[in-house]
């Protein structure tokens, strides 16, 4: 198997040169862009209510324990059935399980990352099940057979002609170009599942401690069908998603439409306490919440980066990102990607195979100036660098930087290797650009500057 | 007021026409300008690579000389930025970490002294041309650096300052990321100078000679007309 | 044994020895500042965008954000204003039939409609309420802030009436109109007593995507239409 840096960039170099794809990307942020300042404007003080929104989370995240255990006793008072899971397989394990009890055939899901996470539909499938994603966007990825390319925005890397394409292959239908008419397509596709299903599936955007409920946010209502027709309902979550009281989502809600997609509020914010209860006229009979950790709790244990655990999931940092802007979402490889997927990967997978992520930026910080909940995404970056060649540092870089610290350190050193660069400059001329180059990762695009023939410091000594 | 002015390594080397334009505003202002020789690079690409420890080895001598200064005035955003950020943090827990802590307030960028520490914004210079300013992003984010650099501008007479779109997204330098990743640097860069075309400016200016020498090093590839300037170079221009 | 609970619960604690930097103190030293619990969310208020202070600037902030949202906000004198203009809707929509539950202001309203109707209070066919043309419901909330309705399945007939059917109707009192989202949830906190409904919603506009090209589309799997009827 290839290392995942050499994929991401051999991924890269391809992508960055595909013009239609960076089109693609640009038109869409820039839509995002307009709606969400204009949604920012009507904040009081957006930067104030990012720090009331970061105290929270901190409060809830430094009493994890405390939260956590309050909204799964709160959740089993009214009847749910509260599962732990510490890795991806016993979260899989706990789901297969409760299906198969079920005797179930056909699973509508409504988009969850972290059922990306621990690849859940494949597991699924793979053990006969019928698994059918409602989100419109996952629904398009899940017929390409490919992961979501952006948390909150899955297909925002095809056009219409793309979709339209698919849904003819795959559903039969016939062709058009008009985004309504391919939203009705897959509206009809779906409906009949929403009615055959033994068992919906959900996430959470929020777990409220308070009150032992779920909240999910969404435009389209396919998570509230998912919660209001098959007779088993399944929320699986992660352990970072608790807020203390249930009144913080004055908060937290339309900060997350604002940020996420540039919304007042989102279509739909619905919270979920528990299955159907007496006296009440429908809803699941069962309610199974799973909590996953999956390394969660690693994270949690580095206190310099424990903010990351603040991640609302709304995809503002990949929205800003000029790396995300230009690489797109697939070539990260993994489940979250932009600047929080940079950060965090290396803790859920690996600090070394997931290096590469945090080399891959220019550390220009728009992420961390455009987060709702005030994580320090780029500084982190920095970090896991730091992190990375202190647990494996590579020979050679440090060989370099050790060099150079002797160099810099003697003036008469440093003034003779400027000498010398100014005398190698025409030879560099001949090979420039070439495969003799040694400076060819800068020189195959990008020319240098010629060097000139005093510097600053002989201009210095000799005013 | 005594100004140790920091030159950084590839200003110093390539881009001494920067450091020749700041001595000349300041002492033309009445200050004196010290250019101390034993300094000559703040450590930044060691600490971006994740090579602290490397780092320090450049960073210790910088600290210990600057130490005595009343005020350091530094040409670019990014070196401020790791002299008035990032050494506190690197030297956090070690016998320089108080120094870090002390040298940290009294450290400028040179756009952000001039405007908020001198209160100067007319230093008489002309420039008849059409300009676009490039904010450079740990100027701009570290540092907190806006407007400074653009009420510099606004008193330049000839000079019409146009703003770009995105003037404030990276243009994809990132230091070694230039080079560990040239394909995404590269791609960045033409969509910098693709919105920095479409103002139709004549020159491209920034604080930072670092995104300036990506800038340049594409346009200059792609033959384009559009040149590059330090914000110094035009202030100084009478 | 120890559970699974147990062992997640252990590995938090141990991980929480160790203390954080407070938001906005990054690079300042890990966390040896004391912090106490943050402030009530009714100090964050005027942070949030604005849900207006007297009943008329609140009118006029849901109606506001109805335009915005692509929802029907009809605003009725009386009673019987409020009627009429139900009746001209199911005209006007070609209604046959219209799913709702029982409530005060349903029972006065919904017959009048001379329609078949199918009530989901005693319980009822998934694919009958599928094929209505309308689900008619009452709300706990509306609120300017947002121009959201807000709905439990106690106060909404359950949770696949205001989901299912293409058209979401929802009969409001004008005196149900509160400001903001944190006036809302203390709405909740007042009326349920912390014995919440299974399900609160805050519904939003009607269904929408924009999951193709960022292009709006009403009506992906909820309602393609939502009506506010308010008086």
């Amino acid at each position: 198997m290839k290392a995942f840096v050499e994929e991401f960039k051999e991924q890269a170099r391809v992508i960055t040169r595909d013009l239609r794809h960076r089109g693609l990307i640009q038109t869409a942020l820039r839509k995002y862009e307009v709606a969400r300042d204009r949604r920012k404007g009507a904040f009081g003080n957006w930067q104030m209510a990012r720090q009331a929104a970061a105290e929270i989370k901190y409060e809830a995240i430094n009493h994890l324990d405390t939260y956590l255990a309050e909204f799964a006793d709160k959740l089993m008072d009214r009847g749910t059935q509260v599962h732990w899971a510490t890795t991806p397989a016993q979260a899989r394990e706990i789901i297969l399980g409760i299906i198969k009890s079920k005797n179930a055939k056909s699973i509508i899901k409504s988009k969850a990352m972290t059922a990306e996470e621990i690849h859940l539909n494949d597991a699924m499938e793979k053990a006969g099940y019928e698994v059918v994603e409602s989100d419109l966007g996952e629904f398009i990825v899940q017929l390409r057979r490919e992961p979501p390319y952006h948390i909150v925005f899955p297909a925002m890397h095809l056009t219409r002609d793309d979709i339209s394409a698919l849904f003819e292959k795959e559903l039969g239908s016939a062709p058009t170009r008009e985004p309504e008419e391919l939203t009705m397509i897959a509206r009809r596709a779906l409906r009949k599942k929403y009615i055959t299903a033994d068992v919906g599936i959900t996430g959470a955007n929020f777990a409220i401690a308070e009150t032992g409920m779920i909240s999910i946010t969404e435009n389209e209502g396919n998570a509230r069908l998912t919660a209001a027709l098959p007779k088993t309902m399944i929320t699986l979550v992660g352990i970072e998603k608790v807020l203390p009281k249930l009144e913080d989502l004055a908060l937290f809600l339309p900060m997350l439409a604002t940020a996420g997609a540039g919304q007042t509020l989102t279509g739909y914010n619905t919270m979920y306490g528990g299955p159907r209860q007496k006296g009440e006229i429908d809803g699941p009979e069962e309610f199974h919440v799973v909590l996953l950790d999956n390394r969660r709790t690693e994270l949690l244990a580095d206190p310099e980066q424990r903010d990351a655990l603040h991640c609302i999931r709304c995809g503002a940092c990949l929205n800003v990102c000029p790396i995300f802007k230009n690489v797109g979402g697939h070539t990260y490889g993994t489940t979250y990607s932009g600047p929080i997927g940079s950060v965090i990967t290396p803790h859920l997978r690996g600090l070394q195979d997931w290096k590469h992520l945090s080399n891959a930026s220019s550390l220009c910080g728009a992420c961390t100036e455009t987060c709702p909940v005030k994580i320090d995404l780029h500084h982190h970056l920095l970090q896991n660098r730091r992190n990375a060649s202190e647990q494996e540092p590579s020979a050679l870089e440090r060989f370099a930087y050790k060099g150079f610290a002797f160099l810099i350190n003697r003036p008469g050193l440093y003034q003779f290797a400027k000498e010398m660069g100014r005398l190698l400059e025409p030879l560099h001329k001949m090979v420039k650009g070439s495969k003799l180059d040694p400076a060819r990762s800068w020189t195959s695009t990008r020319d240098l500057p010629s060097m000139p023939s005093q510097s600053f410091k002989e201009w210095w000594r000799n005013r | 007021m005594r100004i140790t002015l920091f030159i950084p390594c590839f200003v110093d080397s390539l881009y001494p026409n920067v450091g020749m334009s700041m001595v000349k505003i300041l002492e033309k202002l009445g200050h004196q300008v010290e250019c101390p020789e034993e300094i000559a690079c703040c450590g930044q690409p060691a600490f971006n690579s994740g090579y602290w420890e490397e780092s320090r080895a450049v960073a210790e001598p910088v600290l210990a000389r600057l130490r005595q200064s009343e005020v350091v005035v530094i040409a670019s955003g990014s070196c401020g930025a790791m002299l008035k950020v990032f050494y506190p943090q690197m030297f956090a827990k070690t016998e320089w970490a108080e120094a870090a802590n002390e040298l940290s307030p009294k450290v400028w960028e040179f756009s952000d002294f001039l405007v908020s520490k001198l209160g100067v914004t007319d230093l008489g210079a002309k420039f008849p041309a059409k300009v676009t300013f490039h904010d450079g992003c740990h100027g701009l984010r570290e540092l907190g650096i806006k407007k400074a650099p653009r009420m510099l501008l606004e008193k330049v007479s000839g000079l019409e300052l146009v703003e770009m779109p995105d003037a404030e997204t990276c243009c994809g330098f990132g230091g070694t990321f230039a080079a560990k990743f040239p394909m995404i640097s590269t791609a960045m860069g033409e969509v910098k100078c693709s919105n920095a075309q479409t103002t139709g400016a004549d020159y491209i200016v920034s604080n930072d000679s670092s995104c300036l020498m990506h800038v340049q090093g594409l346009l200059s590839r792609q033959q384009s007309p559009i040149k590059t300037i330090h914000l110094a170079e035009i202030l100084a221009n009478s | 044994m120890i559970t699974e609970r147990e062992k997640i619960l252990r590995r938090i604690r141990e991980a929480l020895t160790l203390s954080a930097p407070f938001p906005g103190e990054h690079g300042h030293g890990l966390g040896n500042k004391a912090h106490g619990t943050p402030a009530p969310i009714q100090s964050a208020k005027p942070w949030l965008p604005a849900g207006g202070e007297t009943v008329e600037s609140q009118i006029e902030k849901f109606r506001l954000a109805s335009t915005d949202l692509n929802s029907d906000f009809q605003l009725a004198a009386s009673e019987e204003e409020a009627h009429h203009i139900l009746a001209e809707t199911a005209e006007r929509e070609g209604w046959k039939k219209v799913a709702t539950h029982r409530g005060g202001l349903c029972d006065a309203a919904v017959p009048k409609l001379n329609l078949p109707v199918m009530p989901t209070d005693d319980g009822y066919d998934v694919l009958e309420m599928e094929a209505c043309d309308a689900g008619i419901t009452e709300c706990d909330a509306l609120v300017a802030q947002t121009g959201s309705v807000l709905i439990t399945n106690t106060s909404a007939g359950g949770r696949a009436l205001s989901i299912l059917p293409p058209h979401h109707v929802v009969l409001a009192r004008l005196d149900q109109l509160v400001g903001d989202l944190t006036d809302a949830f203390a709405l909740l906190k007042t009326k349920y007593h912390s014995r919440y409904p299974s399900m609160i919603s805050f519904v939003t506009g009607p269904s929408r995507t924009g999951d193709i090209e960022r292009i709006l589309v009403l009506g992906a799997h909820g309602p393609k239409k939502l009506t506010i009827i308010c008086y």
